[in-house]
């Protein structure tokens, strides 16, 4: 099995941590990932207003990179990314009309793209194709008694036609993480936002979700909470520094990528782990759980 | 406060501008409030959710050019996936906040972030809320 991925501007910096973590595990599962060619930044939002076509060039353009390597899928790590790109591909396929005007800003292209390229997340690979019964055969350190919450944030489940799983009651990270040995916790914030981008003029709003995302995430149990977006991952682990300043109560919690704890399931070292790029050390915990 | 309703107001091309921008049919909301209900921004806002729709239908143009909520809306959609009646509340917020943003008025200014602030979060933050937040 050989997919292509766009990896988008965070996996190869603050998030190296989640690609590279992502890149062993898959090597570990026995599939082969090729990253797309000259690919640039997605926009990481989907333009809301209906006249805003311009902005939608950036993921149309890596699509036409997808295309151009002769594939017809392209796999997304980054929520963000994933929602952008799926949703500016179902746009302009539902509406050609938006499609041949934004061919007019790019009439260098070779390729003109007709919204054949399939969008998806690195978690519907392997929940559809490899499947986690597959998953679970292929762990050689389960991650026995580690409590694990899976938060989801937004945009891995809304708008509804984007999610990839319910989107009120996600549970695909839950049934991941059972499949790796460890023991999931269900709480009820797990798709609340983390006030996003929010983070660079108002900190102190991240820092208020942080605090209730986390907390309610400990009340039931977790030790961890595990990601799939680099600025939820962020947000939440990066700003607990100014959510202890305005709450002396809390407690500070690691914050891993799904895709890190996979990893460690998997057999892949620490050195695929970067573990160095957290604010909260994961290692103490994962010590305490005899993992690394 | 007393806020005064007109035809004048209604008829305003501003409300048909918020509606053009967001791709919504203001007149379809009937106030049941599960947006407000739902949004986890809402303690920070002066204009709950189902008000700011209010406020368009109605063509209340300065009290919404002037509220904090567009701002503090950070469009993580949990309003338009729970609307009964189909309404997308998000692209609505956008849409106020591209009335301002089309005429320069910037709610965050690039130049007055401090080195720290700009250093100190992830690339895929700052992208994100300059797309959002600036012309």
């Amino acid at each position: 099995m050989k997919i292509m991925y766009y990896p988008g501007c965070t996996l190869k910096s603050n998030a190296k941590n989640f690609e590279d973590s992502t890149l062993c595990s898959l090597k570990e599962l026995g599939v082969e990932v090729e990253e797309l060619r000259r690919w640039n930044c997605c926009g990481t939002v989907y333009s809301l207003a209906a006249d805003d076509l311009i902005h939608h060039l950036a993921s149309i353009r890596n699509l036409i990179r997808v295309k151009e390597a002769q594939a017809d899928t392209v796999m997304t790590l980054c929520a963000m990314c994933y929602n952008t790109l799926k949703r500016v591909n179902e746009r302009v396929k539902a509406d050609p009309e938006s499609l041949a005007k934004i061919h007019k800003f790019m009439d260098e292209e070779k390729i003109s793209y007709q919204g054949d390229v399939r969008v998806r997340h690195l978690l519907e690979i392997l929940r559809d194709d490899i499947t986690f019964a597959v998953v679970a055969t292929k762990v050689s350190r389960p991650l026995k008694n580690l409590k694990v919450a899976s938060y989801y944030g937004c945009l891995l489940v809304r708008p509804k036609e984007i999610g990839l799983d319910d989107l009120e009651n996600p549970t695909v990270l839950e049934n991941l993480f059972v499949s790796l040995g460890a023991h999931a916790v269900d709480f009820p914030y797990k798709t609340e936002c983390c006030a996003a981008y929010q983070t660079v003029d108002k900190p102190d709003t991240v820092a208020e979700r942080t605090y209730h995302i986390l907390t309610s995430a400990r009340d039931r149990g977790a030790e961890v909470v595990a990601v799939s977006c680099p600025l939820c991952a962020f947000n939440l682990d990066h700003r607990q520094k100014e959510t202890a300043r305005k709450f002396p109560e809390f407690k500070k919690m690691p914050i891993l990528y799904f895709t890190q704890l996979m990893a460690l399931a998997l057999g892949c070292g620490e050195k695929d782990l970067r573990l160095d790029l957290h604010y909260v050390d994961p290692k103490p915990l994962l010590q305490e759980k005899g993992f690394v | 406060m007393r806020t005064t309703v007109s035809k004048r107001k209604i008829r305003d091309r501003f409300v048909q501008k918020v509606e053009e921008l967001s791709g919504q049919k203001l007149l379809a909301c009937y106030q049941c409030g599960k947006c407000s209900a739902g949004c986890p921004a809402v303690s920070q806002m002066d204009i709950l959710p189902n008000q700011v729709i209010r406020f368009a239908q109605l063509g209340l143009k300065e009290d919404l050019l002037e509220s904090k909520s567009v701002w503090v809306c950070a469009s993580c959609y949990t309003c338009n996936v729970r609307c009964p009646k189909g309404i997308k509340i998000a692209e609505v917020m956008e849409a106020v906040r591209q009335v301002l943003l089309r005429k320069r008025c910037d709610h965050v200014e690039v130049q007055k972030l401090s080195a720290e602030e700009k250093a100190g979060v992830p690339a895929i933050a700052l992208i994100s809320n300059f797309r959002k937040f600036t012309s």
